[in-house]
């Protein structure tokens, strides 16, 4: 996705949460996969506990993460493979038309992948002329629909069936029905014609493995062992974070992965691809290219306060807990990444003026540190971003959000520094407060900053007695 | 003043200056349990409200004024799971640089405890001696539960008070949207998630629903007040020191 929406975040998730059929598909699906993923948390040999000792590995390994990549890049190139080291989205774009132009590519067949969403990838190779088919059963959909993945493992999460059943009927002529069975029968029966056809496969990389020179990749369809093996080109593209250095780490992410991600042991299939097909292998693709893409990486990397981002494995538990993307869902974010990963990571991406709203309009709740299965602390990271906010930070081309709010809080700090007058400003609130229209004894309508506050809520006044005061005259035994 | 059974209260400013009755519960409890107490004049807000805002210079300001007032306490202790994270576990992050007022946060928030917390992990006592006539739901607040880790503490407390009828609500550690600023600067988000605690809570059919935390508890009693509910919404504190007749 290259169009990026996030001023509208507040207008989208306002129209997000006026649609009902959207909002039981998110209650159902937070609802499965939230205390699913919490129990097969759980349920691992070694206890919940697991998710720290994988975040100790994510934060060594992007620590260092110049070395293991060059190794990754150094076994992968052993194998046969192509390594490209992509700056920008850009470079990463035009490296995957070099190669499909130089191998004649008409046909596109595509694992599911959210690294080539945030690179723009279908369309410029659309413009190209090449046709690019989604081979995920719910990116397929969302790609005839014309619409764009609102969670990272489940797209189309958005749709009906009914709806579903309708985009089948109208592009691609099966008869109307509202039977998922047949629904994935039909997409199923357009997409094997698709891999048959195709010349180039493209997919995205889950975890890479430095010290093994492969990519895993998981899916729960089939479809990424088929759209890796047919065509005679394979081309992956990895966010330069997603690598492990060795097996035994790779092991430990890859359990939490599908955890994480679909409350799974282990997804349905899991493809471990090391570079081309040889005389011995007959089996893989006949090139296989790695694109290791920056896209702003490395200035996350080069920033402490941000870079334990980096040790995300995209698992999307944390869409399935957090209670805003519950009610806005994944379009309203505006960006390729949505929810909490989505909250801390388009800012840093887009930059934090732009996407303010996405850190900001969080309740810090920290249910999405509790789902994430590296244990990423991104209550932290989204205040770390609200600091920046407040301050400005040219580093990151960052303005300060608002004087008025900026004077506001110093005044709520000289306030907490000074009793006496915290004391007389105490005894204001409760005289100015009475002029305000009631409810039952509560406030029910206030100006400026309460007024979003009594859109939908009344506001206990503030006590002509505060505590400070009662308790002056308290019966204590002191 | 530093005899065995006092504690200085640490009362959150929500408390102070709009619920003050559970301030009052709070010290009626303590008064039950035979401890004497004092109440730092001085205290004002933790500064939470700042840091979680970006503003960590006006946090910081607070958070100054809050290690001076209270350092000299043996035990402090506070209605506010929210309050007490930030003591604990933010005023370090925000003296990082700051090697000599590091020391003295920590040594505050070393002392620095959550009411139930205090009730049920330091002195070990669950049943109050109160009594209250219904059914009974509890919200789990987000700082409380997940940053200090409270959950079992205020349900062994509510389960001991004579004639209240415990029930689980859905969803009891789901966020209720009130979030500080959040509440007010995304009203329409914020709505869709009170609405949902507000109907989790009318589900169980509790006659009230308690939580540890007066600003959640402002958010949710905002609601049902608005919608015409009229479930009671109640401090920890406010239950254990109530004293109902059995009927």
């Amino acid at each position: 996705m290259t169009d990026i929406t996030t001023q509208q975040y507040v207008q989208a998730g306002r129209e997000a949460m006026k649609d009902d059929i959207l909002q039981s598909a998110l209650a159902n699906v937070q609802g499965r996969l939230g205390p699913g993923t919490q129990a097969a948390y759980r349920n691992l040999p070694e206890g919940p506990d697991l998710r720290l000792k994988a975040h100790e590995i994510r934060e060594k390994t992007i620590n260092n993460l110049d070395i293991v990549l060059e190794t990754l890049a150094d076994t992968i190139r052993k194998r046969g493979g192509k390594v490209f080291f992509a700056r920008t989205k850009e470079e990463a774009v035009a490296y995957c038309l070099k190669v499909a132009q130089a191998n004649k590519v008409k046909q596109v067949v595509k694992g599911k992948s959210m690294v080539t969403e945030e690179i723009g990838l279908n369309k410029n190779l659309e413009a190209a002329g090449i046709q690019v088919s989604e081979t995920d059963l719910g990116e397929y959909i969302i790609q005839l629909a014309g619409e764009k993945p609102s969670h990272i493992i489940a797209p189309a999460i958005h749709k009906t069936r009914q709806q579903v059943g309708k985009l089948f009927s109208e592009k691609i002529g099966t008869p109307y029905t509202e039977d998922p069975a047949t629904l994935t029968g039909a997409a199923r029966k357009a997409l094997r014609e698709k891999f048959l056809s195709a010349d180039m496969g493209i997919t995205g990389c889950n975890l890479a493995c430095a010290e093994t020179g492969h990519i895993s990749l998981v899916s729960n369809e089939g479809n990424i062992r088929m759209a890796t093996t047919l065509p005679k080109v394979h081309v992956a593209v990895m966010g330069m974070e997603r690598v492990v250095p060795n097996l035994e780490d790779h092991e430990i992410l890859f359990r939490l992965l599908s955890r994480g991600a679909a409350a799974q042991k282990l997804g349905g299939c899991v493809s471990y691809i090391g570079g081309p097909g040889g005389p011995d292998f007959p089996d893989g693709p006949e090139a296989f290219h790695l694109v290791i893409l920056d896209n702003g990486r490395s200035r996350i990397l080069a920033d402490p306060a941000f870079r334990e981002i980096l040790c995300c494995i995209r698992c999307s538990a944390c869409l399935n807990a957090c209670p805003v993307y519950g009610k806005i869902s994944g379009h309203a974010y505006g960006a390729t990444y949505c929810g909490p990963i989505g909250a801390v990571l388009t800012p840093l991406m887009v930059g934090m003026n732009r996407a303010k709203d996405l850190c900001l309009g969080e309740s810090l709740c920290g249910a999405c540190q509790q789902a994430c299965s590296v244990n990423i602390d991104l209550p932290r990271m989204l205040r770390e971003l609200r600091f920046r906010l407040a301050e400005g930070d040219p580093a990151w081309g960052t303005t300060p959000v608002s004087r008025m709010e900026r004077l506001g809080y110093q005044g709520f700090a000289f306030l907490a520094g000074h009793p006496r007058l915290y004391g007389i400003a105490l005894k204001l609130g409760a005289v100015a407060e009475k002029l305000f229209p009631k409810n039952k004894d509560m406030i029910s309508r206030m100006p400026g900053l309460g007024a979003g506050w009594t859109v939908s809520r009344d506001i206990r006044p503030v006590s002509g007695r505060p505590f400070r005061e009662r308790w002056k005259s308290m019966d204590r035994k002191n | 003043m530093t005899c065995d059974k006092h504690i200085t209260l640490f009362v959150q400013c929500i408390v102070d200056g709009m619920y003050p009755e559970a301030g009052e519960a709070m010290v009626s409890v303590f008064q039950g349990l035979g401890f004497t107490m004092d109440y730092p004049p001085d205290q004002t807000c933790c500064g939470q409200p700042a840091f979680n805002s970006g503003y960590r210079s006006q946090a910081r300001t607070a958070a100054k004024h809050f290690i001076k007032v209270f350092e000299q306490s043996t035990t402090i202790v506070c209605p506010s799971g929210s309050c007490v994270a930030m003591v604990r576990h933010h005023y370090p992050e925000l003296f990082q640089d700051q090697p000599d007022w590091l020391a003295r946060a920590r040594a505050v928030g070393k002392k620095t405890f959550e009411f139930t917390e205090y009730l049920v992990d330091v002195l070990g006592v669950s049943d109050l001696g109160a009594s209250f006539n219904g059914k009974i739901t509890y919200h789990d607040s987000c700082h409380l539960l997940r940053t200090l880790g409270i959950a079992k503490q205020p349900r062994q407390l509510i389960n001991s008070v004579k004639g209240a009828r415990f029930v689980e609500m859905t969803d009891s550690d789901t966020c209720c949207g009130f979030g500080g600023a959040f509440s007010a600067k995304y009203p329409d988000i914020s709505t869709a998630m009170v609405k949902e605690k507000a109907r989790n809570i009318l589900d169980t059919g509790a006659d009230a629903v308690v939580g540890c935390d007066m600003g959640c508890l402002m958010n949710i009693q905002g609601y049902l007040n608005r919608n015409n509910h009229s479930v009671r919404v109640m401090h920890i504190a406010e239950l254990l020191a109530c004293r109902e007749v059995q009927s």
